[in-house]
């Protein structure tokens, strides 16, 4: 059962966990890159699991008032507002933006440059694009001259007012979960069996074993599990468990508006996604990198692995976790010497001559 | 220190935020939320020699910290203490009974047991759900320091109450049922007791591997030291109980152990607080910072006092105190060192990102000794961090 990759390396789980005959390896993909920030994957978790709130909070972050993934949020949606020129490697290029108009982010002048980028979608109505739209423009009246904000929403039309200059501005919106490890700290480390691999090689808590040691919280490199307060328990996301014995998907990937969330057999996944990071790098989007997806990695590989846009940190991501039981054999080896030098103390302490 | 460090490190340019004020744009670094801000890393990091200085900047997720700092309360600090208390006191014991002390002998089989108490209490109030404490005995698994040291301390238990037991059996009447036990209780306990040590030694140091199996950063990169650290500890305190109650002709051993137990536990906590690089920082700063301060400095005063003052009662039992003192502020300075490590997520990128750029540059460099090296998922240009010089 324990193989030589038990605790570190590349592995199939499940059967190593001792299933025979497992089904194969579930997971989610989350690809980014079409994350909208609806949350909707947060609502459905709830709703599915019966998972209490986090409290309503507003937390200053962005869209964001979840905060991260907690014993109450198994699935969380992160918002990074940042200048995209910027965002990550490869646009840090000055013209990175060249030809992209600057003004208002809705004025006229954007409507012509709109107009003359529009695709051609063949079902036309014979009306070419106005090409003296900018002539047209010209006839707006400029906004008017002697108002003043008074902190009332304004009556104008959109477009017709200059407000903010427009920007470089880009969203990131990740919906983060647990990585259902190839090599599990939290299971490693779980003293009672509460934790336990599903035959989908997922990674599961039987609260009905948990006795809210607290072990799992600080042994996960992700930090997703987590303790509920007034229950003492231990409980984070379990890949929907009681749906995907069914043939259901998991509630979140149900829910998903966009596909962002994926959810399948783990090597069609990561094929698929593969096969994505290619067209967007074809694309331009040079910043798209998988994250999760090698089982050579320090925890063998995630069952719910991300297609990201910059680098892991920024999402609240570790750049390289490493299962911390890989180093076990190690640990238990140090302790061993030092439990003999404690057992040699005593005896040089004892044979020295009575007094 | 830093600007040498910045001309060490060229690729900081990747992690550290452009200048800000960028024409047109609606968004300084800062409106851009926290996820851009720099976090400076570290007063110099101590070595500037050292080639794993980290880089200055990260980036983070608004500040937040990415490993979960543990939700054990001090009662696992405290347990620390009295664990390693549990088990210098039952080598006490064992080791003066042998020698025929029986000050020695008594005072570390009955400290033993109030220690050993004081542990199962303090882990069972940690448990979210205490009175499903026995869910720690469903299973035995090697993976789980928890799990191991569960066992250890259930043995250890065992032989531990016995021998402290046994002190009792000269008050025990000696006619009747209470007679038959004044009879057979001296060979149980010597039996316990000496059971019991040859488990201490595991009792101690397990505690170590249970704080360094996680992926609290401070704690995990101080396996190798931590635990001589906790040897160290439970030697000293074990000593400080000798210290304690023994008569000064007794009390020789109780002196060796000491020097012995104070030199692990300083060369222990030395390393941990020096060669770690940026890991070693919570360690030195703050409130762990003080305590392991204050440890060192009541381990130093005790063993002084526990040489220079052979002769004297007073200042013997001064020194025992000192090193159960220092022995305190020791496992409480560590446990919160490795809170503090989880609070920051500094402690959770940089280094890895120093791993990732060595990773890289060993790839780049020979290539074929890269058989771990993990550069598939880095697009061309875009190295997280891995274009390392």
């Amino acid at each position: 059962m324990a193989g030589p990759n038990s605790l570190y390396g590349p592995l199939d789980p499940a059967p190593d966990a001792g299933y025979v005959d497992a089904p194969p390896r579930m997971g989610f993909f989350t690809d980014t890159s079409v994350c909208i920030g609806c949350k909707a994957c947060e609502v459905a978790c709830k709703e599915w699991n019966l998972v209490p709130d986090d409290g309503f909070n507003l937390l200053g972050t962005s869209y964001d008032n979840t905060g991260g993934l907690t014993a109450n949020s198994w699935r969380h949606v992160a918002f990074i507002e940042q200048p995209a020129a910027r965002s990550g490697h490869g646009t840090d290029t000055p013209g990175a933006f060249a030809g992209m108009p600057t003004g208002p982010s809705a004025s006229a002048h954007t409507a012509v440059v709109a107009a003359g980028t529009a695709q051609d979608t063949g079902t036309s109505p014979g009306v070419p694009a106005a090409p003296d739209a900018l002539a047209a423009a010209a006839t707006i009246k400029a906004p008017g001259t002697g108002t003043q904000f008074l902190g009332m929403p304004g009556s104008d039309l959109p477009g017709r007012t200059m407000d903010a200059p427009r920007s470089d501005f880009r969203w990131l919106m990740m919906s983060n979960v647990c990585k259902h490890c190839t090599h599990a700290g939290c299971l490693d480390v779980c003293p009672t069996g509460a934790l336990f691999r599903t035959e989908f090689g997922t990674v599961v808590v039987q609260e009905d074993v948990c006795n809210g040691c607290g072990y799992c919280i600080p042994a996960c490199p992700y930090g997703v599990i987590d303790q509920r307060k007034d229950d003492g328990r231990a409980w984070k996301c379990t890949l929907c468990y009681d749906r995907i014995g069914d043939g259901l998907t998991p509630a979140c990937a149900k829910a998903c508006p966009t596909e962002s969330i994926q959810f399948g057999e783990l090597d069609e996944l990561r094929a698929r996604a593969a096969h994505r990071l290619e067209k967007l790098h074809e694309q331009g989007v040079e910043e798209a990198r998988l994250y999760g997806h090698d089982p050579d990695d320090g925890v063998g590989g995630d069952g719910a692995f991300f297609l990201l846009l910059d680098e892991p940190e920024v999402y609240g991501l570790p750049p390289d976790p490493v299962v911390t039981t890989r180093d076990l054999p190690a640990m238990w080896k140090r302790a061993g010497v030092a439990a003999l030098a404690m057992a040699a103390t005593i005896v040089v302490s004892f044979a020295g001559r009575r007094r | 220190m830093r600007p040498r460090e910045e001309r060490d490190n060229p690729r900081d340019e990747k992690l550290s935020p452009p200048p800000a004020g960028h024409e047109g744009s609606g968004l300084t670094r800062d409106a851009g939320g926290g996820s851009r801000a720099p976090r400076r890393g570290g007063k110099g990091g101590g070595r500037g020699d050292r080639s794993m200085v980290p880089p200055a900047d990260f980036r983070s997720y608004y500040g937040r910290p990415i490993v979960k700092p543990p939700v054990w309360h001090h009662d696992i600090a405290a347990y620390l203490f009295t664990g390693g208390l549990a088990a210098g006191s039952s080598l006490l014991a064992a080791g003066g009974d042998a020698t025929g002390r029986p000050a020695l002998r008594r005072a570390g089989r009955i400290t033993a047991l109030g220690a050993l108490t004081a542990s199962t209490y303090f882990l069972i109030n940690d448990l979210g759900r205490p009175e499903r404490f026995v869910n720690m005995l469903r299973v035995a698994k090697p993976t789980s320091p928890m799990s191991m040291g569960t066992w250890i301390l259930s043995a250890f238990g065992a032989a531990a109450g016995a021998a402290a037991v046994a002190e009792a059996a000269p008050i025990l009447p000696g006619r009747g049922v209470l007679g038959l036990a004044r009879r057979l209780l001296p060979p149980v306990g010597t039996a316990g007791q000496y059971a019991a040590a040859a488990v201490a030694p595991a009792l101690a140091t397990y505690t170590a591997v249970l704080l360094a199996d996680t992926a609290t950063p401070s704690w995990h990169a101080a396996y190798p030291e931590l635990p001589f650290v906790f040897a160290g500890s439970a030697l000293a305190s074990g000593a400080g109980v000798g210290l304690l109650a023994a008569p000064c002709d007794q009390a020789g051993p109780a002196r060796r152990m000491a020097v012995c137990g104070a030199a692990l536990e300083l060369y222990g906590a030395h390393r941990v607080e020096t060669t770690k690089g940026i890991l070693s920082e919570p360690y030195r700063d703050g409130r762990a910072g003080r305590l392991l301060r204050a440890g060192r400095a009541l381990t130093a005063i005790g063993v002084a006092g526990a040489l220079l003052g052979r002769r004297s009662r007073v200042v013997s039992a001064l020194s025992g105190l000192s090193l159960l003192t220092a022995s305190v502020a020791t496992r409480f300075g560590i446990f919160d060192g490795g809170v503090a490590s989880a609070k920051d997520p500094k402690y959770t990128v940089l280094p890895q990102r120093e791993r990732l750029a060595a990773r890289a540059a060993a790839a780049a460099n020979g290539g074929a000794s890269g058989t771990d090296a993990k550069t598939t998922d880095v697009p061309e240009g875009s190295g997280s961090g891995g274009i390392g010089v």
